[in-house]
């Protein structure tokens, strides 16, 4: 029986790097709401991860 | 000539079994040739058995059971090609529905084995006894042989999802980036693509079960994502590899134990969208029954 693997943090794309500590995940800093939009798109086609927003300037991309 | 009797029936009973419908299992041919042929073995194992034993053709019935031995390994090998063919699927099917299906092909062949062990019986019993004449003897034994048949599959048939419960078009849309369906939280979408999608693309569905015993069933893991399999496989996704937001979720309203599903559909056709919801099998491993427990009727609302 295969277990069930845990949702992982698997990048962060953040407007502030001052919002995010460490944990793993690589974080990207963008330069405004269009660069983060699109660094997040690229990654979530590259690795087939959903990005979420956490309303705070940061995105984080999730592997469920 | 009861041998006989037993596995054309046996065989016959098989073949209007194999049903290759909307959801391509068994695949055709070379699954459909598979079952066939498991079932023409299993249908000449329950034929010969009793005669054999009349006859007193000992070794022959230790032959019989070695064979019908095997039998026991059937759900097994299904449940591993099937696991090993969701990792092609874009929605997955889930573990409960992998093992409600290896459990019905399990089942199929121990009625074959069953009905045509009955139909050579009573084609032996009836020409044996001198009752009646060899081909009144077979369809006699025919006849047997079909009424288990039917009996087991009455038996056997799995209730659809729309059997139990209410299936509705749902209010599709967003707060924020929450995607909702009605007042029901599907997830959350982070990227403005994906939500234009929704709502240029995207279906609601409400699901309501019906009694208490529908919304336990409902709750259940892996009824849900058979849910989302079969629609996704009927109506056809608008999803590739690097897009997992248009995964169809099903999920639950907490409060009243009504489901709700957000899909983006290739064809937007929500009537026959709400069937193909409707006609998803009840999965056995996620029947639960609280109302045929007594707490369970006590505490019924």
């Amino acid at each position: 029986m295969t277990q069930r693997e845990p949702e992982t943090i698997v990048a962060v794309v953040t407007l502030d790097p001052e919002k995010v500590r460490g944990g793993g995940a690589p974080v990207f800093v963008a330069s405004g709401p269009k660069e983060r939009e699109k660094i997040a798109t690229y990654l979530s086609r590259i690795m087939d991860v959903q990005v979420h927003d956490l309303e705070n300037g940061t995105y984080v991309l999730v592997r469920h | 000539m009861a041998v006989i009797t037993g596995m054309v029936l046996g065989s016959l009973a098989r073949l209007a079994m194999l049903r290759t419908d909307y959801r391509q299992y068994p695949s055709y041919p070379h699954g459909y040739a598979s079952h066939l042929a498991l079932g023409v073995i299993a249908a000449f194992t329950g034929a010969a058995v009793v005669p054999a034993l009349i006859e007193e053709e000992f070794t022959a019935v230790t032959f019989l059971v070695l064979v019908a031995q095997q039998f026991r390994e059937i759900r097994d090998l299904e449940r591993r090609t099937l696991d090993r063919l969701e990792e092609t699927q874009l929605v997955r099917r889930g573990a409960g529905y992998v093992e409600d299906i290896a459990k019905v092909f399990e089942a199929r062949n121990y009625l074959t084995i069953f009905a045509a062990m009955t139909a050579s019986t009573v084609t032996y019993l009836g020409a044996a006894s001198e009752l009646m004449v060899w081909p009144a003897a077979a369809l006699a034994g025919s006849a047997a042989g079909l009424g288990v048949v039917l009996y087991g599959k009455r038996g056997l048939d799995r209730r659809p999802v729309g059997a139990i419960c209410r299936v509705r078009e749902g209010r599709l849309h967003f707060r924020d980036t929450l995607l909702y369906v009605d007042d029901i939280l599907i997830m959350e979408i982070g990227l403005a693509e994906g939500r234009e999608a929704y709502e240029k693309h995207g279906v609601g569905v409400v699901i309501e079960p019906k009694d208490d015993d529908a919304r336990a069933t409902l709750a259940n893991l892996g009824q849900r994502q058979a849910i989302a399999h079969d629609t996704a496989a009927i109506m056809g996704l608008r999803k590739d590899f690097g897009t997992p937001e248009f995964t169809p979720l099903v999920r639950l309203d907490l409060e009243t134990g009504r489901a709700a599903m957000a899909i983006v559909p290739v064809e937007q056709d929500v009537g026959p969208l709400l069937d193909a919801v409707r006609s998803v099998p009840v999965i056995e491993g996620a029947r639960t029954r609280p109302l045929a427990t007594k707490p369970g009727r006590r505490a019924a609302d």
